[in-house]
């Protein structure tokens, strides 16, 4: 039996990194296995008010929580979304399911950006609950915009989210991605003021905080909690959010169709 | 008109400093069922990866449909089965499939039509997770119909069934080549040589037989195709040595 075969036309579309329907489908297929995990989600959203809520007893009396509630705030959520991520995206690769995906007509950015959009929605739940969590139950009193604090807050999740991403690339194993998370959050933490005012740092280690994301996420916090408004954050803000460009740009290009 | 679904040339894929394909010539005929049979280890796997692009080659060309193996035209054109079944198993049959419907750009009623074909439909609200390992790889298998692919590429895709899902599976495999569709089949039990239009028998990455499976029993002198593999297994290592001896 012989069949003819068309030469491919009409069907055919070129190869593109992005569109808007299929980053959507793969945000809404990524939000739907959340959903069907609500121990993580439980997790996820309450860890981070536990946290806050042992520090506010810890320090209660004193002006400590004012002062750094809001940088734990944007901490914590970060902390946490880049694991969460980082193992998801390591499941993806491993399990087989990255592999067909790369074999169909989707495109890498679908996929990054996919994940990152459901986590942002996450990060969201989470920014939204750790913030009330502070002001209303422990009394934070920041002196700055509180919207800007989840703004903030979000930002310095989904920024976690897109480090988780682009960092599984680098990890083969699920140890591997457990132990990316202090390799890429520790060396900032240390250097990014939280231990000692930038200005008083080695000037080889002030350099290198400046090219850090977290850095900006924590000033951002500081400036807010010091009563700045969004004239004093928005450069921060935007660089926060370059940061989050580039790691989901870095997380596709590390995508591979093939595989050795 | 073309004959050919797939055409391999000079096929060479090296896996971990070892060439697991050396240099492979294969091609795959318009509308059959394709039996790529081998043991564990022999390159099925790497050389469906290759036709499929997802596997890095050397050298050599794969040519399919008429055009190189992983050009993005061909990603709506090729159903692609992984061994492991490649399926989300935190989410239910029906969401895994409305996931890759929403790439392929096919409706409910693909769906249905794939789930039927695999004998699922009564399991669409079921999470992965609850299904045994012969359920999950037929959910993998739907997803590879839901786009009605010209060609399908399916790796092992009956290990481990009910001999009945069985033979309704290959059912379905000839009513698909009847309908036109090319199908590679990979297994690593020989006696499914007897339900392929054409059998390739594959060894440490080399192609040590291509043709209907009655051709290769009349060639080795066997009655089924584990005597005709372990026959023409003899032949090339008896063939090995006298060439070995001859240039001694």
């Amino acid at each position: 039996m012989s069949v003819t075969l068309t030469a491919p036309t009409v069907r055919d579309v070129p190869s593109r990194v992005m569109t808007v329907s299929l980053t959507a489908a793969t945000a809404r297929r990524v939000l739907t296995q959340l959903r069907h995990d609500r121990r993580t989600i439980a997790l996820v959203v309450l860890l981070p008010c536990v946290l806050i809520g042992l520090i506010a007893w810890m320090f209660d009396g004193t002006p400590v929580l004012d002062q750094f509630g809001p940088l734990l705030v944007g901490l914590f959520p970060m902390m946490v979304m880049f694991l969460v991520t980082s193992v998801a995206t390591l499941r993806e690769r491993t399990s087989g399911t990255l592999e067909r995906l790369m074999t169909l007509p989707i495109g890498r950015g679908d996929v990054v950006v996919g994940y990152a959009l459901a986590f942002a929605v996450l990060a969201t739940v989470q920014a939204l609950v750790i913030v009330g969590f502070a002001v209303w139950v422990c009394g934070m009193d920041v002196a700055g915009p509180i919207g800007l604090v989840v703004l903030v807050a979000v930002l310095d999740a989904v920024l976690g989210c897109a480090l988780g991403l682009g960092a599984s690339a680098l990890a083969r194993t699920e140890f591997q991605a457990v132990q990316l998370m202090p390799l890429v959050l520790f060396p900032q933490l240390i250097t990014c003021g939280l231990l000692m005012p930038r200005d008083e740092m080695p000037t080889v280690l002030e350099w290198i905080s400046r090219v850090l994301p977290l850095t900006y996420a924590l000033d951002a916090m500081q400036l807010l909690a010091a009563g700045g408004t969004w004239t004093a954050v928005r450069g921060d803000v935007a660089v926060i959010a370059g940061f989050i460009v580039g790691a989901l740009v870095v997380g596709a290009a590390t995508l591979r169709r093939r595989t050795p | 008109m073309r004959n050919n679904a797939i055409e391999i040339a000079g096929l060479r894929v090296v896996r971990g400093g070892t060439p697991v394909i050396p240099s492979l010539d294969l091609a795959v005929p318009v509308g059959q069922v394709v039996g790529l049979l081998g043991p564990s280890g022999s390159g099925k796997t790497t050389l469906m990866r290759a036709i499929v692009g997802a596997q890095v080659v050397d050298g050599g060309t794969v040519t399919v449909l008429g055009l190189p193996a992983g050009s993005a035209a061909l990603r709506r054109r090729v159903g692609y089965v992984t061994q492991s079944p490649s399926v989300y198993t935190d989410l239910t049959v029906m969401e895994n499939l409305r996931y890759a419907a929403a790439i392929l750009g096919m409706g409910a009623d693909a769906i249905r039509q794939a789930l039927t074909e695999v004998d699922l439909l009564a399991h669409a609200g079921q999470s992965i997770g609850t299904l045994s390992g012969g359920e999950r790889s037929r959910v993998s298998l739907a997803i590879a119909l839901l786009g009605r692919p010209d060609v399908l590429v399916l790796d092992e895709p009956t290990v481990g069934l009910d001999p009945v899902l069985r033979r309704d599976l290959w059912g379905l495999f000839h009513r698909l080549s009847r309908s036109g569709v090319s199908l590679l089949v990979s297994s690593h039990v020989m006696d499914e040589a007897a339900r392929c239009d054409r059998l390739v028998l594959l060894r440490g990455g080399a192609v040590l037989a291509d043709g209907p499976l009655d051709d290769l029993l009349a060639r080795t002198g066997t009655a089924d195709a584990e005597a005709a593999f372990l026959a023409l297994v003899d032949d090339a290592a008896a063939h090995d040595s006298v060439t070995r001896g001859a240039g001694a």
